[in-house]
């Protein structure tokens, strides 16, 4: 298990900039959250650390090793993502198999079908699903595959942008139990972004509040229900969630 | 419940073309000056119901031993008589600002739009009529806002501009799907807030049509939950803990909690017997 590091990440689009400056750590097997409203970066955060965005300026390292100087395959076998939405992160006209097997060959590994096998049974789905099309799956078996995908590679850092927010609450259940089993058995680091703070206490030991760019406050998940929460906008965020649930 | 209902509907049945399966069955309820939710997962048929009730699903074979809103007999009633209703006696707030307004027209036009279509009345009143309506909906400056363009608007604004061209009308009845789950949680609030008073204020029926839970609570009065196109439980909100049916149950323990235990959530199991059953 290796710590993931962010140093002065910025990034700017034309003259908006988006991430004046964000560093945090996350510790190595620990689950990290970052929480804000819409727009404030929190994907941008993860698209920059993953080089899916290569234009920003800072450092991103895993372990010791920078992102920047992995290359492709290398930062392939260290980070992988799970997006938002499980309907529009699969390729329609490909099977699972094909799916699953292409990092398989790409990265030359062998015994693909014991791999694949393995990979399947890892998020719950039977083996025979292989050979299923996306749109033969529901979203919750979608967003499985995409986490086997993410994890077939066995990176060291899983990046998951808001993995359940496009799934019904019992569906969602699901997932994050087994994001949950698949931390502990594998022990990978991951960074979580999520608009539900019932979700971060759930999967996160840490997690920091972003607004317009910048990490406003990084509190233990204890700060949400103790009240320990200084700035202003994470007190407003925490006080919205909590009276959201009805304050139970 | 009050003696005169805005709406009653019993028996509501829809299927859509080349369906194998109808998407409502047998849906019963009525409602008065009250907040009703409509809670469910995707595909259980909630804002199926909310169209059928507005008529907006022509194609769609639509049954109902009746379906009545104030008077007026919503199963025989014309295409004409709809347009008078819709937007001026009934109307409905979609979930996504983003979506549902006019991208190149005007906020506040759009608003009074929707004043002008149903009340014979000059432009310059029915300007007025909106900035007031804005104003009403805790639009800081309304003027200013009526000449922004949509996506010159945050998504929260966007819904309350939504929700007063909704209200303008004086609708006794306002459908609401999903109004604020493209909203951020802070926003969330506040215009919730803003729609719960009001339609006190003005004693509207109110539905809400929502997949989240904690929202039925806290902002309805009584809640249907749906699955599979039946409603398979009628609870008043407060009593939502104490649900009988193993669906609303499950729904509820699937849900994480701040301050929860973080043992495995529990998994809902689906037992076909509840496609079954009638209605409770």
């Amino acid at each position: 298990m290796k710590p993931l590091r962010i140093e002065k990440m910025s990034i700017r689009f034309g003259a908006v900039t988006i991430l004046p400056e964000v560093s945090f750590e996350v510790a190595p097997g620990e689950c990290f959250g970052l929480v804000g409203e819409s727009g404030s970066g929190k994907s941008t955060v993860l698209r920059c650390a993953s080089m899916l965005l290569g234009t920003w300026s800072g450092d991103a390292k895993v372990g010791d090793r920078s992102v920047r100087e992995m290359d492709l395959m290398e930062r392939c076998r260290t980070l992988q993502m799970v997006f938002q939405d499980p309907y529009g992160s699969l390729h329609p006209r490909h099977s699972v198999r094909t799916t699953l097997s292409e990092p398989l060959k790409i990265h030359r590994l062998g015994d693909t079908e014991e791999r694949l096998a393995q990979a399947m049974r890892d998020v719950g789905l039977p083996v025979d699903f292989l050979d299923r099309y996306p749109h033969q799956l529901s979203g919750g078996q979608r967003q499985r595959v995409a986490i086997a995908r993410a994890l077939i590679l066995e990176p060291e850092v899983l990046l998951l942008d808001e993995p359940t927010s496009a799934l019904d609450v019992s569906v969602q259940a699901e997932i994050l139990n087994l994001l949950v089993r698949l931390r502990e058995e594998k022990g990978f680091t991951c960074v979580m972004v999520s608009h539900d703070l019932a979700v971060i206490d759930h999967m996160c030991e840490r997690f920091a509040v972003m607004k317009a760019g910048d990490i406003v406050e990084v509190l233990p998940r204890e700060a949400i229900l103790d009240g320990s929460a200084r700035h202003p906008y994470a007190q407003e965020l925490i006080a919205a969630s909590l009276a959201y649930e009805g304050a139970a | 419940m009050t003696s005169d209902p805005i709406l009653d509907v019993q028996g509501l049945s829809l299927r859509y073309p080349g369906a194998a399966e109808p998407a409502v069955r047998g849906v019963s309820f009525t409602l008065g000056r009250e907040r009703l939710g409509i809670v469910g997962e995707s595909g259980s048929g909630k804002s199926t119901v909310g169209r059928a009730i507005m008529k907006l699903l022509p194609d769609a074979e639509m049954s109902a031993e009746r379906m009545r809103f104030e008077g007026v007999d919503l199963l025989r009633a014309s295409e004409a008589q709809m347009l008078k209703l819709r937007g001026a006696r009934m109307s409905m707030i979609l979930q996504d600002p983003k979506y549902s307004l006019n991208p190149i027209r005007r906020c506040g036009d759009q608003v009074a739009e929707a004043y002008r279509t149903h009340v014979r009345c000059s432009k310059r009143a029915a300007h007025d009529k909106a900035v007031a309506m804005l104003a009403a909906v805790q639009i800081r400056d309304p003027e200013r806002v009526y000449g922004l363009y949509p996506h010159e608007v945050s998504g929260g604004m966007g819904q309350r501009i939504m929700i007063a061209m909704m209200l303008l009308t004086d609708p006794d009845l306002v459908i609401a799907d999903e109004p604020t789950s493209a909203l951020d949680v802070t926003v969330r609030l506040q215009v919730l807030k803003i729609l719960d008073d009001l339609v006190k204020e003005r004693g509207i029926g109110l539905i809400m049509i929502s997949h989240d839970l904690n929202l039925v609570r806290n902002f309805c009065d009584r809640v249907l939950i749906m699955y599979a196109g039946r409603v398979v439980e009628t609870l008043d909100a407060r009593d939502l803990d104490r649900a009988t049916h193993p669906y609303t149950r499950g729904l509820l323990a699937a849900q994480p909690r701040i301050g929860g235990p973080r043992a495995p959530l529990p998994v809902l199991q689906r037992d076909p017997s509840w496609t079954m059953e009638a209605p409770a």
